[in-house]
């Protein structure tokens, strides 16, 4: 009996245990998406006769003379279904890993499912946008434009992409066919610190189609980590392939490579591993205790680590001023300590790699990743080979969310396709996701703030414990990035820091939107509120009483690279955009609790100690235009904005611009996408490429250099080759701002909090897109959000993460993410490409604090610890 | 995900059938949504054609196979199967493939057809290996936190509700960290024709509590009850803190009181 795909019967039987999801991309459906793989995600979301069903938990062998639709069998002979049209016309996506699956979902609706959508897409998740996007698709609100010759930059134009997103033949990592491809499973440890004695590999290597095993006697020598930045030395190397000491439980302990995931299992199922258990310590303040067991003991200063004696990667320890005297002219004085829990990045896409051998005996690597150049270099330093021997490709990133600024699955790839000589895939299991990835590193925040009673602060001391886990990939740097934009947005002589990284033998932490802000913005800005109401002064007026102004410098205790400026100022803005925000008024439910609360945060438009894009733009002889950029899409959005960059410099329009990316073939270098660099790094090599092509343009052709609508009347074929590359290093450095506030209300009776209002204001200086721009802060804001009210991964006392699926750990769904008012100030920047600063990471930043005052206002009791879930909230109030 | 153990699928299965390394395989929501590094076989019960819903004069027997869907539209007119339907913290699509039968087996805490057929004092029939049944109410064939009466073999074949019980006049309340997500607390009251009033208790605790007040019951009354379910019975996870899960059973209970009785 055969199943018939879109129309078609497909003979091949299913095999006994498979499920219909992975057996539709066999047959070449690759817009059926694994996000989670247990039906709790719904990107795998197709129609078996009709119905709507989650392809991950339905069996195959059921499929079986029935007839099934997906993605790609929506589509009828006259072009898109129009609930495949909705989505383009409203962007409801951004890096679209979820959207085939939401669109099959919609289709499916009955109009009594269509009026209550919270509940009917409850087993969709979009890590990206928050959702409000995704309704005014399905409720038809259209916003996306086709904009004329010169008027692209400032429009609301779609992303490129769309339309590959929304029939489900975008490309993303695993997304096509290698023939003769073997498959990489990994042993993880069962032990949080333990050596490794023996590893018998018999059994394993006795089972049908497994072709190697790996273990560390197989893996170089060398150190290295996993953290990818521009400048190597920001992240200590304590970390190998495979190494012979094991440091958190589900760390690799050796690879499986066989001809099918099944027999890669069983192989890994059969490996007999001999451990000498060893202490271990799960809490970084006890780690920093003498006498506590050493995570890199073997390990010191030589490999980036500042105390390894006492687990300390990197520490801070600096002051500006004098905080005893500041202390000691306050009128008012407050001190509070505040935990952030791990949360997980939770990229529907997860980790993964494919890697061969090309013609020319190339290592080529496509992978999931945010630096395919940064992880090119790595690879070729880990294993001796040159770069030019190195290709490292990303298809489309099913999110990133900082994730994937990391080395998490390549080097192990990589070893196992030059030992075995044949291609290698290795894919992430959700659950890998959340026990042996990354998470935003977890923080333990003390703040003392002082202020006189005319609103001055006086004084601020702040002491971060972060916990790196077991690797310090980031560690350092996330500490420090902490540290900086958090206080130096405030005028203030006197501030003292003291900040730890440290290692545990944990789960690692990785890069993370906002990469340390968030956590310390977390503290300080409900410290300066409760200083504020210690005082007796309104937040936002206390707020614009000490907040930099144009012209101050930007100022933090420690080293800290020159290069920051105010080179544009929207923070006023932003912050009567607050007090507009507080004048309102919500109606809440009897006996409810209102409270209402505001927060800023600054960032930094790009990473201190260079980051370097390089861009080409070529004129093609049938008069479009190739750009050829580094950097990576994964929902960020740039490409769309380098399109409208290149758009409107060479006088034509966007769909006219052929974007390569992401490939380390296509352009000398570029740093990756991170750090918010999209716009500001990547799209002023675009910008620096485009009018270097445009002047040679009007100059072979004869015209002024400000003749540019004659770009219009070009006869490429009389041109030949054209051709111009755009380089920028990424210094210096803007700053943008951003400013969160809610109003919320509590029930009491069972700690239940619900927003009433949300609105959020940004200063992104000159606007490029104003729908992708509102895109990427609702996406932040519920980012935020799910960090706030519902997200964390837990460690059990032996080490071992207990929240390993989507069941366990909440994202939020549409139920749970209100509408945010979006407000942009109108600012020009002088440093970024055509005026315009960073806003991706940065939404993120203000809304756990802003919403932590609110609830302070509501209950009238501080909650310090995250998330704010209703049992805590209850407990609080009932302790 | 892929099963990659499963060597063979007995469709449709049949009594006896089961051995060591069996999963009897109702929709397979379940069964799929988590590795199963142990099932070798599954034994297909969807495949045996049983009907979904049987209406008689004394009640209406849910096969176990009947999925969520089937039982959300046959039994549309009963509020209390639709508010149990919502509660699944997974979405319609899966009520296309998951069974009553498999929720039950599953025997999670927050499972709400554990919920509907304990409130309403459904009867679970169970066949044995050797095709031999009986019968166990609803109430109690959950035992704890992914416990259930059954024993190796045998397999959950439908479960009985009576007309009087569907009939009767129920008041339904569920917590939750999150608006739609996993049932926390999920009590049914249950107004008895007679006068009094039972009270189901699920989602907060190992295994279902079934309170039963053949007169309308007391404040107090309620709380007696409560009070005496062990502190160690109300569920320690991440959908909820017990002491919290605790509060809010006493909270809702009392609401269903005064909604059913007072």
């Amino acid at each position: 009996m055969s199943i018939e795909i879109n129309g078609t019967p497909h003979d091949r039987k299913p095999r006994p245990g498979q499920c219909l999801r992975t057996y539709l991309r066999e047959e070449g459906c690759f817009g059926v998406k694994k996000g989670c793989d247990a039906g709790d995600c719904g990107a795998c979301t197709v129609h078996v006769d009709g119905k709507p069903v989650h392809s991950c938990v339905y069996p195959a062998f059921r499929a079986q003379g029935r007839s099934v639709t997906t993605i790609e069998g929506l589509a009828g002979p006259d072009g898109p279904h129009p609930a495949q049209q909705c989505f383009l016309d409203a962007q409801g996506f951004q890096c679209g890993f979820c959207t085939a699956g939401m669109i099959m979902t919609a289709v499916a609706l009955s109009a009594e499912q269509r009026e209550d959508l919270p509940r009917s897409l409850k087993g969709n998740l979009c890590r990206c946008t928050g959702y409000r996007a995704i309704t005014d698709a399905i409720e038809g609100r259209p916003a996306a434009v086709t904009p004329r010759v010169g008027s692209a930059v400032g429009s609301n134009l779609g992303a490129p992409a769309g339309p590959q997103v929304v029939t489900g033949t975008a490309r993303y990592t695993f997304d096509l066919d290698v023939p003769g491809m073997l498959h990489l499973k990994a042993l993880r440890s069962p032990h949080a610190h333990a050596r490794i004695l023996s590893i018998d590999a018999t059994a394993a290597l006795a089972v049908p189609g497994v072709e190697a095993v790996l273990t560390h006697k197989d893996a170089p020598e060398r150190l290295f980590s996993t953290g990818q930045h521009e400048n190597e030395a920001e992240d200590p190397y304590d970390t190998r392939v495979l190494d012979e000491v094991v440091r958190f439980v589900g760390q690799r302990v050796a690879a499986v490579v066989a001809s099918s995931e099944a027999a890669a299992e069983e192989g890994v199922r059969r490996l007999h591993v001999e451990y000498e258990v060893l202490p271990a310590v799960f809490d970084p303040a006890q780690a920093m205790l003498p006498g506590a067991p050493l995570v890199h003991g073997d390990k010191g200063i030589a490999q980036g680590i500042v105390r390894a004696d006492a687990n300390v990667v990197g520490e801070l320890h600096a002051t500006l001023g004098d905080v005893g005297l500041g202390f000691a002219a306050a009128d008012a004085v407050y001190e509070a300590t505040f935990r952030t829990p791990r949360v997980q990045h939770a990229s529907l896409e997860t980790h993964g790699a494919v890697g061969w051998l090309d013609d020319d005996d190339r290592l080529v690597i496509r992978s999931s990743t945010q630096t395919p150049f940064l992880t090119r270099r790595a690879l070729s330093r880990l294993f001796s080979i040159n770069p030019d021997k190195v290709r490292v490709v990303a298809g489309r990133v099913g999110g990133g969310f900082g994730g994937k600024q990391e080395m998490l699955v390549e080097d192990l790839v990589a070893l196992a396709v030059l030992r075995t000589g044949r291609p290698v895939k290795w894919e992430f299991t959700r659950s890998e996701q959340f026990t042996a990835a990354t998470t935003r590193h977890p923080f333990t925040i003390t703040v003392k703030a002082g202020a006189t009673r005319d609103g001055t602060i006086t004084a601020l001391q702040l002491n971060a414990l972060v916990d790196t886990g077991a690797y310090g990939n980031h560690g350092p740097s996330v500490m420090h990035h902490g540290c900086h934009e958090t206080v130096a947005v405030y005028k203030c002589g006197n501030i003292r820091t003291d900040a730890y990284t440290v290692y545990t033998n944990t789960v690692p932490a990785g890069a993370f939107r906002g990469y340390g802000l968030g956590q310390v913005t977390f503290a300080v800005e409900q410290v300066l509120d409760e200083l504020a109401r210690m005082i007796d002064m309104d937040p936002v007026t206390f707020r614009e009483l000490n907040v930099v102004r144009p012209g101050d410098d930007l100022t933090a205790p420690g080293a800290h690279v020159p290069d920051l400026g105010i080179a544009s100022y929207g923070l006023d803005q932003c912050l009567a955009r607050m007090r507009a925000a507080a004048a309102t008024f919500d109606e809440a439910p009897p006996g409810w609790l209102v409270g209402q609360g505001m927060a800023i945060a600054m960032i930094a438009a790009g990473p201190p100690g260079g980051h370097f894009a390089d861009a080409t733009v070529t004129l093609l002889p049938d008069g479009r235009y190739e750009l050829s950029v580094g950097t990576a899409e994964f929902g960020n959005g740039s490409t769309t904005v380098h399109a409208q960059i290149a758009a409107d410099e060479l006088h034509t329009t966007p769909d006219r611009i052929l974007i390569r990316q992401s490939d380390t073939d296509v352009v000398r270098h570029d740093t990756g996408a991170f750090a918010s660099t999209g716009v500001v790094v990547a799209g002023q090599a675009v910008l620096r490429a485009c009018r270097a092509l445009r002047a040679q343009l009007l100059a072979l052709t004869g015209h002024t250099p400000s003749e540019t609508y004659a770009l219009r009347t070009l006869d490429p074929s009389s041109l030949g080759t054209v051709s111009a590359s755009g380089h920028f290093d990424g210094t210096p450095r803007s700053v943008a701002f951003n400013a969160q506030f809610f109003r919320v209300a509590v029930d009491p009776a069972t700690g239940e909090l619900r927003i009433l209002r949300s609105v959020h204001s940004a200063d992104a200086g000159t606007v490029m897109n104003p729908l992708q721009l509102r895109g990427q802060i609702e996406g932040g804001v519920a980012q935020a959000l799910g960090a706030t009210l519902a997200e964390h991964v837990d460690i059990s006392p032996a080490g071992e993460v207990t929240t390993t699926t989507f069941r366990q750990y909440h994202l939020p769904t549409v139920a749970d993410i209100p509408p945010t008012e979006v407000h942009f100030a109108t600012t020009t920047d002088t440093i970024g490409p055509l005026g315009a600063k960073s806003m991706s990471e940065s939404p993120y930043n203000p809304v756990s604090p802003a919403l932590g005052n609110a609830l302070r206002d509501a209950i009238g009791i501080r909650l310090t610890d995250l998330p704010y879930t209703a049992d805590r909230i209850w407990q609080a109030l009932n302790p | 995900m892929d099963l990659h153990t499963v060597t063979e699928v007995i469709s449709p299965a049949s009594p006896g059938d089961w051995r060591p390394g069996d999963a009897w395989l109702g929709g397979g929501t379940a069964l799929f949504g988590e590795p199963r590094p142990h099932v070798s076989r599954l034994l297909d019960l969807t495949a045996a054609g049983w009907a979904p819903l049987t209406v008689r004069d004394d009640g209406v027997e849910i096969a176990a196979t009947c999925t969520i869907a089937e039982l959300a539209e046959g039994l549309r007119g009963y509020g209390i199967v639709r508010q149990c339907c919502h509660a699944f913290l997974a979405s319609f699509k899966i009520w296309n493939v998951a069974t009553v039968g498999g929720n039950l087996c599953a025997a999670l805490p927050a499972g709400p057809m554990i919920s509907l057929t304990a409130a309403l004092d459904g009867t679970c029939v169970l066949i044995g290996p050797n095709g031999g049944e009986r019968r166990i109410p609803a109430a109690a064939f959950v035992t704890g936190e992914g416990a259930t009466v059954l024993r190796d073999g045998e397999f959950l074949r439908a479960i009985h509700l009576s007309a009087t019980a569907l009939g009767t006049r129920t008041a339904y309340r569920r917590g939750s960290l999150h608006r739609h997500g996993r049932s926390a607390v999920l009590l049914i009251g249950r107004a008895d024709p007679a006068g009094g009033m039972s009270l189901t208790v699920t989602a907060a605790t190992r295994r279902p509590y079934v309170f039963r007040f053949p007169d309308p019951p007391s404040a107090d009354e309620v709380e007696a009850a409560l009070d005496t379910v062990p502190a160690d019975q109300y569920v320690d996870d991440v959908h909820g803190r017990p002491v919290w899960r605790r509060h809010l059973t006493r909270h809702y209970a009392a609401q269903i009181r005064t909604e059913l009785v007072a």
